[in-house]
């Protein structure tokens, strides 16, 4: 299983990835951790004439705290961001999340960025950019200048492994609002799949802020690997939590209002039928784990959905 | 523009890699895992392939101390770094490094295929956790596959390992 | 374990060539052309070879049964018959240039509809993978043993089941490879192979077209496991082939691909359709058993794996009688080879399976119906209808043991424990046999043109002029610590530190007889053969010691290496005495001995001197292991996710020579078995694609799946053996699949749910709990918690 020939071009730069990129070339692939896209060489499913390794590039690493926000550069690894301070205080979502992606060594050199910018939708990161609200910044030569746009990161994605970044685009960073107005913030963070540390056949993500009088102020939730893109509640339902004290009746109607717009695949390892079932059921355990994170106490027991 | 950008062609070209304390550089085809390039180009036959897409953990070495696995890194990309590989783990030729001990002592290994990409992973595991759990240990080497021994007799070795490390500290 | 380990991978020899497969996309095509030209002009490439020329120059190969129509080639010649068949090869300086050459061979096929579906390939239209042979049932057989129409009459109760083995293997985590080298000068071939085998270098020679003794299989190289598949055949004979061609070394190094798909190395895939005839008291009377394989497009030793659970047919029961309708069918997917066991865990799962119905029907305990059935221990040996004797056993005194290391009631509680609080949870129970010891007798039994009984394992010992030991093994080792059991026997018997017995592998013209590490065997046979030699040098040394003192053998004795007269303790010759005798001394010899102190021992298997009979009676393997499962498991009543919390195995294996040894092979046998019975199957779909190439779709167990396994050990030795030893290389396989089929079934009772079928899939088992919950069958949550 080795790759087919490959140029290999090391630039130290934004700038000069951006050169790479809008070359007239044939097939340029960027690898950062090379978790996904070497394996994928090895099986001559992806063969590029040029591999820009992006990992030598020092403004591509690094997590910095903004305002109100969390900016994570690019090439910034998954266990760098697991080991990180600010990550840990801010953003709860996102640490449980990386515990389960893959193992220890898929963790030491994959990265933020490139998870998700591939947009696997069996991947854990994308979902909580996509929950979280984030937002990605992508950078490329227009003409002889780098040029960035900030995309949602619920736009990005727009399909299993389908993004807008166009081809002479580098996903640089990913900034992810930090809930910071006062509150306790829980994380909530479930997954399916065949072993510990596989890809999610199901995955949920929630977070949630409540007050000290024991409601929530703000709710963020969604699944992937579910339909098309990652599926995420939307304003009307998120409106609709809040004020409430998220008791097992709130949760399980929130656990149900992405039904409608689920699709979810078939593949090798699970049916859409068996996603489908499993959808209300991590979002109802996803947010009861962020709810009882947050300390604060339900009337009622932490609740299991019963069937739809 | 663009010819400052240093890019190598399909062809080979030297490659500098640090391992297990030395410098070697050896011509290789871009293309070339550091899997490959240790086994077949520097004769360190210690690491072993299994699967060449990230799935077995037999080829797991230590870059900068942490595990991660040789057939997902292409050579020029090791450049930089500090590798490590079964081979370094000991501390010189007459000598085994505690975990070879433990895993022999412990019946750790059967067919000795999946061992060197194990005492890998747990060395760095020690490294940063002199006191590691049972569930730790097991977390730490969830990457390595073993057909052989069912995991039990290896999870014992590193926990022995770790005991032996402990008690040979000097006390404070 | 310092990483100076010399597997296949590790072997540099100057000029080696390495190879890359072109294989088939296509479960079933005819091979119209195979254009080479391109692939050829790659720089770089020394050859690009096709099916139909190497078909000229060898002889197929052979398969467990003949089958007259079935041409087994190692490259495909007219006709494709599965998806990654090997169609052909390209050599090259490195595996990079080949596989680049490899695209650009380019193979024309017309496809024709392939037969994907066992049960499809044996109606009358189906399409036939081999048309010479004119069906795709290449062996069905029927055995009745005793009266069985008879007691399925008088019995008060009977039912009928089927449970399916899902197709799986052993998949070591190193890949078969193996290198060749010819030597014109003295018409060589040297082979080095990662392998387990019998009659490998045979084998290789009769397809080449060459004797016997110009092979040469090399034994000192180290096998990153194999658990019975590597066998490499095809493999070998296409590097061979090639070495002596190119003049050159040529190494085949299977990578995943190749391995998962064309290696030919998958395992039974098996329905099992059974009736049982039984007492109200759970006691069974008979059974009736049908076993339909799917054996792909080339059966290799299946047929075999077939005819050898006859062996141990009624498990560890008292069943009167049995009848038995063995069934091989080809289907257009990969070949299949040995796997740990040899039919063996197959055939328990579905006794196990049939056992835990039995007691359902009942309504009694699993565990006490077991108990009713088992053969007591002063029944031994024990006669099976199907005519072969169990050496000896305890049966009863294992299950309690292990029933009191679990602390039942408190394993129980905890299982009660978890699903107060919501999970489902089960405990599992599988009492089954290991044969071990292994004969040939299956052969003769399925293959009646085979008259072979010989089964052997060799040892030659030497003490050389130093007085040191060392022993030559005929066989490679694949992780079974040969060498430690070698050292540890002849120590005994010489009464020598095992540490200063050195043990080196032969090769296959230096070694003595042997048959390699299958059908757990090499503690049996190579403790045996060590046991014989190393007692011919003990004998040796008390008949020189003695004739130096000019008293009786019968006056002396043995005493850690040197000779002692009895009662007189300053009369004595010590061990280097001796040794001087012995190679420099002859006037001080016993008249007519030889010189020099060595020996050699060929051990045929115990109880292997008869062929079966023509009613299909035969003495199967001569020793048989017990161990008794219990695993508790918990499942996720939303997910589905099973996970094994609790894992205790009762085991006897009688002599256990290295506990350590042993311990590792069980908890690796349950970890294997694990995999089988939750994770691991070789899918295809309904047009003969396989779904599973890689190990991301073939998920094996890693640490966080198997638990701490405790173990319980006893001891009935066996009657047969040197030291009273039995085999242990299949054990933990043999029952953990059934044990953990049973636990899950535990588990599903409640909700009235069974899975008849392994792996238990975390889908499939996750649909069904969402529609019993959506029916009402499921309890609600709180439910659970009374």
């Amino acid at each position: 299983m080795k790759a087919a020939p490959f140029s290999y071009a090391r630039p130290s730069s934004i700038a000069e990835v951006c050169e790479l990129l809008a070359s007239a070339d044939a097939d340029v692939r960027i690898v950062a951790g090379g978790q996904t896209l070497i394996p994928l060489m090895a099986m001559r499913l992806a063969r590029p004439s040029l591999l820009v390794d992006i990992n030598w590039i020092p403004e591509l690493k690094g997590i910095e705290r903004g305002e109100h926000q969390l900016a994570i550069r690019a090439c910034t690894r998954q266990a760098s961001a697991e080991r990180d301070e600010c990550v840990a205080r801010d953003l709860p979502l996102l640490l449980k999340a990386l515990r389960f992606v893959g193992h220890p060594p898929t963790r030491a050199r994959g990265t933020i960025g490139g998870s998700i910018a591939n947009a696997d939708p069996a991947a854990e990161i994308g979902l909580v950019a996509a929950v979280l609200d984030a937002r990605v910044k992508l950078t490329g030569l227009v003409g002889t200048q780098c040029v960035s746009r900030m995309v949602p990161a619920r736009e990005f994605v727009e399909g299993p492994m389908q993004t807008v970044r166009e081809d002479f685009e580098l996903l640089e960073e990913a900034c992810f609002p930090v809930w910071d107005a006062g509150g306790h913030v829980g994380a909530g963070f479930q997954e399916v799949a065949v072993r510990d540390g596989d890809f999610a056949l199901v995955a949920a993500a929630a977070q949630v802020s409540m007050n000290a009088e024991g409601t929530c102020e703000r709710i963020a939730f969604g699944v992937t690997n579910a339909a098309v893109t990652p599926v995420c509640a939307d304003q009307a339902t998120a409106r609709s939590l809040i004020g409430t004290r998220l008791t097992a009746v709130d949760i399980q109607a929130a656990a149900h209002a992405l039904d409608d717009r689920l699709n979810p695949p078939n593949d090798l390892h699970a049916n859409a039928a068996y996603r489908r079932h499993l959808v209300p059921h991590l979002l109802a355990r996803a947010l009861t784990e962020a709810r009882d994170e947050a300390h604060v106490e339900a009337r009622d027991d932490a609740p299991e959905v019963a069937g739809a | 523009m663009r010819s400052r950008i240093p890019i190598r062609d399909v062809n080979a070209a030297d490659v500098r890699l640090h391992v297990n304390g030395e410098e070697h550089v050896v011509p290789v085809q871009p293309r070339v895992t550091l899997l490959d390039c240790l086994r077949d180009h520097l004769g360190m036959t210690g690491t072993h392939a299994g699967c060449e897409h990230g799935a077995c953990g037999a080829c797991t070495v230590q870059l900068d101390g942490e595990a991660v696995r040789a057939c997902l890194i292409y050579a020029p990309m090791a450049e930089g770094y500090s590798i490590t590989t079964v081979e370094g783990l000991q501390p010189n030729l007459s000598e085994l490094h505690v975990l070879q001990e433990s895993f022999w002592d412990a019946h750790a290994l059967q067919c000795g295929y999946c061992t060197p990409g194990m005492l890998v992973a747990a060395a760095g595991l020690l490294a940063r956790n002199a006191d590691p759990s049972q569930a730790e240990i097991r977390e730490a080497l969830s990457a390595n596959l073993c057909r052989c021994t069912g995991y039990v007799q290896i999870v014992e070795a590193v926990r022995l390992a770790a005991d032996r490390l402990q008690q040979r500290k000097p006390a404070p | 374990m310092a990483g100076q380990g010399r597997f296949v991978a590790d072997i540099r020899l100057p000029g080696m060539l390495e190879c890359a497969l072109v294989t088939s996309p296509y479960p079933r095509a005819r091979i119209l052309e195979v254009n080479r030209e391109a692939a050829r002009a790659l720089p770089g490439v020394h050859e690009v070879l096709s099916g139909l020329t190497l078909a000229a120059q060898v002889t197929p190969l052979t398969h467990g049964i003949e089958v007259a129509g079935i041409a087994w080639y190692p490259l495909a010649v007219d006709c494709a018959r599965y998806v990654g068949e090997w169609v052909a090869v390209v050599v090259a300086e490195d595996r990079y240039v080949a596989e680049d050459a490899v695209e650009l061979v380019d193979v024309s096929y017309e496809p024709l509809t392939p037969v994907v579906d066992v049960e499809a390939a044996m109606e009358p239209d189906s399409p036939i993978v081999h048309e010479a042979v004119g069906t795709n049932v290449i062996y069905r057989r029927t055995f009745t043993w005793n009266d069985v129409d008879d007691d399925f009459e008088s019995a008060p109760e009977r039912l009928s089941h089927r449970v399916r083995w899902g197709r799986s293997s052993t998949v070591p985590i190193e890949t078969f490879g193996v290198v060749a080298a010819y030597d014109p000068g003295t018409d060589l071939l040297d082979i080095w192979a990662s392998i387990q085998m019998p009659k490998f270098s045979e084998q290789i020679a009769t397809a080449l077209r060459i004797p016997h003794s110009n092979v040469r299989v090399h034994y000192d190289v180290d096998v990153g496991g194999s658990y019975g598949v590597k066998r490499g055949l095809k493999h070998a004979v296409l590097v061979g082939y090639l070495a002596r061609q190119l003049g050159r070394p040529v190494r085949l190094l299977e990578d995943r691909l190749e391995n998962m798909i064309g290696g030919d190395a998958h395992g039974p895939d098996r329905i099992f359709d059974i009736d049982v005839a039984f007492e109200r008291d759970g006691r069974v009377r008979s059974l009736i058993i049908r076993a339909l394989d799917d054996c792909g497009a080339f059966p290799g030793r299946s047929v075999l794996q077939l005819g050898k659970p006859i062996g141990a047919i009624t498990g560890p029961y008292r069943i009167g009688s049995v009848r038995y309708e063995a069934i091989c069918v080809c289907t257009n997917k990969t070949g299949q080879v040995a796997v740990r066991g040899f039919g063996q865990a197959p055939t328990n799962f579905a006794l196990e399976a049939t056992m835990d119905r039995v007691a359902a029907a009942t309504g009694m305990d699993r565990l006490e119906v077991r108990r009713h059935n088992y053969i007591q221990s002063h029944e031994f040996p024990y006669r099976i209808p199907s005519g072969t004797e169990y050496d000896s056993g305890d049966y009863e005194t294992v299950h309690q043991k292990l029933l009191d290391r679990a602390d039942w009631p408190t394993l129980v509680a905890r299982r009660d424990a978890l699903r107060a609080k919501g999970m489902l949870a089960g405990i599992g129970f599988a009492s089954v046999l290991e044969p071990s010891g292994g004969n040939a007798a299956f052969e003769p039994l399925l293959n009646p043109h085979n008259d072979t009984t010989t089964w052997m394992e060799s040892c030659f010992v030497k003490v050389d002029h130093d007085g040191c030991v060392t022993t030559s093994i005929a066989t490679p080792t694949s992780g079974q610590a040969h060498e430690t059991l070698m050292a540890t026997v002849i120590g005994e018997e010489l009464g020598i530190e095992p540490e200063l017995i050195r043990v080196v592998h032969a090769d296959t013209l230096t070694a003595l007889p042997g048959n390699t590490p299958v059908a757990s065997r090499m503690a049996i046979m190579m403790g045996g053969a060590a046991a014989g030699a190393a007692r011919q040098i003990r004998d040796t040394v008390i008949a020189i010691g003695a004739h130096d003192m000019q008293v009786r053998v019968d006056e002396v004795e043995y005493a850690n290496g040197d000779v002692v007269v009895r009662g007189r303790p300053d009369e004595c010759r010590t061990w280097m005495q001796i040794v001087a005798i012995a190679h420099r001394q002859y006037h001080r010899m016993p008249p007519g001995f030889q010189p020099g102190l060595q020996a050699h021992f060929v051990y045929q298997v115990p109880k292997g001197e008869r062929l079966p009979a023509a009613d299909g009676t035969v003495q199967m393997y001569p020793c048989y292991a017990f161990e008794a499962h219990l695993p508790l498991v918990e499942i996720d009543p939303v997910t589905g996710r099973v996970r094994v919390r609790e894992y205790y195995v009762g085991h006897d294996c009688g002599t256990i020579i290295n506990p350590g040894v042993v311990r590792g092979m069980l908890i690796g046998g349950i970890a294997h078995g694990i995999g089988a019975a939750l994770l691991e199957e070789f899918r295809y779909d309904s047009e003969g694609q396989p779904l599973v190439g890689t190990l991301l779709d073939y998920p094996m167990p890693t640490t966080l799946d198997i638990p701490d396994v405790q173990i319980v050990e006893h001891c009935t030795p066996s009657p047969l053996t040197s030291h009273g030893q039995k085999g242990a290389g299949e054990s933990g396989y043999m029952g953990a699949p059934a044990a953990i089929a049973s636990a899950v079934n535990d588990a599903l009772g409640p909700l009235g749910l069974r899975c008849e079928r392994l792996p238990i899939r975390l889908t499939e088992l996750g649909e069904r709990l969402a529609a019993a919950s959506r029916s009402g069958t499921l309890p609600a949550p709180e439910d659970l918690q009374r």
